[in-house]
């Protein structure tokens, strides 16, 4: 019993980082229509150069704001209209087939100018173990987890209960009325790609001394994002938060009952079953008709 | 007229030139036959089904290890394992197609670049049936009317022959009724839907011939390297499939078959960059996808079609004004 609670805590800690890229995922999809093939990417190269900056002498949360603020021009601003903004026009394939080439190009990049190991990353918090009930957890899964669901909650009441978020909601969900109305479409937009960028480089902070800091990672965090926004409902944020927190829970249970080989696979058998028994995700509407 | 003498002086090219090469320039331009076949099937997924396949590398895998097993292991002959190779991947591609096409939105993309890596993890960690990181070895090159088709040569008029059929198969489905749902269904799907034609069979099907295109040319493939292992069928080989029909100019006959050449080539052209090439590669796809998205065949119509507009523009320049 104990074993089944512990797996289950570090696998809601695990799942709850999976949902920061997978909301961020969700909302690019909403604003723009834009499929991010790059955004486990987007994950892997902030903590590559954090890593970088911390090598080079400055304390973790010090290079961490700066990657933050990197992140958000790079990976935001200049991410949405160097990269989508020109491609967009042409259709949702183009932008799949170009966010794939980003991808590339952003982990070639890593490998080339960083490296080509996996190296270790610095915890954010001391490394404590606190004993509870006979569950065995760490402090770093706790601060994972207190980290997601804090960003988490703020990013819905942003959303939901601010004049911005509720306009950004606004431009999701029909960009001509939005523009009629008095909203700034292109800002909000902005500000969709500057939250995705936020929410990587979290994610990015809480994953990596995990997973360790390596250029080949975004493949993996980038399609476990996909599957966890899938399962959840493509056009919905709280079913992104699902989505990640089922993943991350099942990878748990999966690699410590069956087999650490087939990980991977665990997630994606389950991403089947539910899009054959629910096409839109656990949350998910059917989009209307438009002809 | 002019169409006929071209295509003389290609086959003539294809004939003829492999004979003065050196064993490696055959053997690349027999891999480029095979990945042509490999990309023209991927193509009528993406250019004619608008969806998009990530796992073109892990169906030509699943025909690469199925003919590598049976004839190595179980004694069955080339030419006997290609329809189990072509059953296979088409029906895995059904399997795999029939969920993801059930939505919209290029699920397809996430559902296939899943199984791609599930694919490789098979081949990887199952030792029993794949060999798992060692691969197969001595898979034998087939016997054709009685001849050995182990030289080189031989074998490259082999891929020749195998890629002359799946071109012909595929100009035959794009141009039969059927290939033109296909494009109905793809510039208009719902207007499609009303004229009768079922969109959900249609992109299945053309999935799975698409997957059946590349489980046959994985047959090939194997017998062509007479060795096999896992990492030649990873997600990054389904990347660059991918990055063929587009780089090549989709839902056209030929672009593919540019396309091949190009990302098979660009290796050996950008050879002076070493490591960058990739990056350079990537770079180039996403220029080109802001400025043509139709590839380079699109690239080439734009410039005719200017050329041709300057020409008309100078004709009327030159008539009198009335």
């Amino acid at each position: 019993m104990a074993e089944i609670l512990q797996l289950l805590v570090s696998g809601v800690a695990t799942g709850a980082v999976y949902a920061l890229p997978a909301i961020g995922f969700v909302l690019l999809w909403q604003t723009t229509g834009t499929i991010n093939f790059a955004q486990g990417e987007f994950v892997m190269l902030p903590s590559v150069v954090m890593l970088a900056l911390i090598w080079a002498g400055l304390p973790l949360w010090i290079s961490f704001a700066v990657t933050l603020v990197l992140s958000c021009a790079l990976q935001g601003v200049a991410f949405k209209s160097i990269v989508v903004q020109p491609i967009i026009k042409h259709g949702v394939l183009p932008i799949i087939i170009s966010t794939i080439a980003l991808a590339i190009l952003m982990r070639e990049s890593a490998k080339e100018f960083f490296s080509n190991e996996a190296h270790a990353f610095p915890m954010p918090v001391p490394y404590v173990v606190i004993e509870f009930g006979g569950v065995t957890l760490t402090s770093h899964h706790l601060f994972n987890l207190a980290a997601a669901f804090l960003l988490i909650v703020a990013l819905n009441w942003f959303l939901g209960r601010t004049k911005t978020g509720r306009a950004m909601q606004a431009t999701a969900q029909n960009p001509e009325t939005a523009a009629v109305l008095g909203i700034n479409v292109p800002r909000m937009v902005s500000l969709a790609y500057v939250i995705n960028a936020g929410l990587v480089t979290v994610a990015a902070l809480l994953v990596t001394p995990i997973y360790l800091a390596k250029w080949d990672n975004g493949e993996i965090i980038g399609l476990t994002a996909f599957i966890a926004a899938i399962i959840g409902g493509f056009n919905q944020v709280r079913g992104a938060i699902l989505g990640g927190v089922m993943v991350g829970v099942l990878e748990n249970f999966s690699a410590y009952y069956i087999s650490t080989q087939y990980r991977t696979a665990f997630p994606l058998i389950l991403l089947i079953v539910i899009i054959i028994w629910r096409p839109y995700g656990l949350m998910g509407r059917a989009p209307e008709r438009t002809v | 007229m002019l169409r006929w003498i071209l295509l003389a002086a290609i086959a003539a090219v294809l004939l003829w030139l492999p004979t003065e090469l050196k064993p490696y320039g055959i053997f690349l331009f027999s891999n480029w036959l095979l990945f042509c076949v490999v990309a023209i099937g991927l193509n009528l997924t993406i250019g004619y089904a608008g969806q998009i396949s990530l796992a073109q590398a892990g169906f030509m895998g699943i025909g690469a290890y199925t003919t590598a097993i049976l004839t190595t292991s179980h004694g069955y002959d080339f030419w006997a394992t290609l329809p189990i190779s072509a059953g296979l991947s088409f029906f895995i591609g059904v399997i795999v197609g029939y969920p993801a096409l059930r939505v919209q939105h290029h699920y397809l993309a996430f559902v296939t670049l899943g199984f791609n890596i599930l694919v490789y993890l098979v081949f990887r960690n199952e030792d029993w049936l794949t060999g798992g990181a060692f691969g197969v070895f001595d898979i034998p090159r087939p016997h054709l009317f009685g001849f050995s088709t182990a030289d080189p040569l031989a074998f490259y008029y082999v891929c020749l022959g195998f890629f002359l059929v799946m071109f012909l198969v595929a100009r035959h489905i794009v141009r039969s009724p059927w290939g033109r749902a296909f494009a109905a269904l793809r510039d208009n799907p719902v207007r499609a839907a009303s004229l009768g034609v079922d969109i959900r069979a249609y992109t299945l099907l053309a999935f799975a011939i698409g997957s059946m295109f590349a489980g046959l040319a994985g047959s090939f493939y194997a017998s062509l390297l007479e060795f096999i292992d896992p990492y030649a069928f990873a997600i990054e080989n389904s990347l660059a499939f991918l990055l063929m029909v587009i780089s090549g100019g989709s839902a056209t006959l030929i672009g593919p078959i540019i396309g091949a050449g190009l990302v098979l080539l660009m290796p050996e052209w950008l050879r002076f960059a070493k490591d960058y090439y990739l990056m350079i590669y990537a770079l180039f796809v996403m220029v080109l996808m802001a400025f043509c998205p139709e590839g380079v065949v699109g690239l080439w119509r734009r410039f005719v079609a200017a050329a041709r507009h300057r020409r008309m523009n100078a004709a009327a320049a030159k008539e009198p004004a009335r």
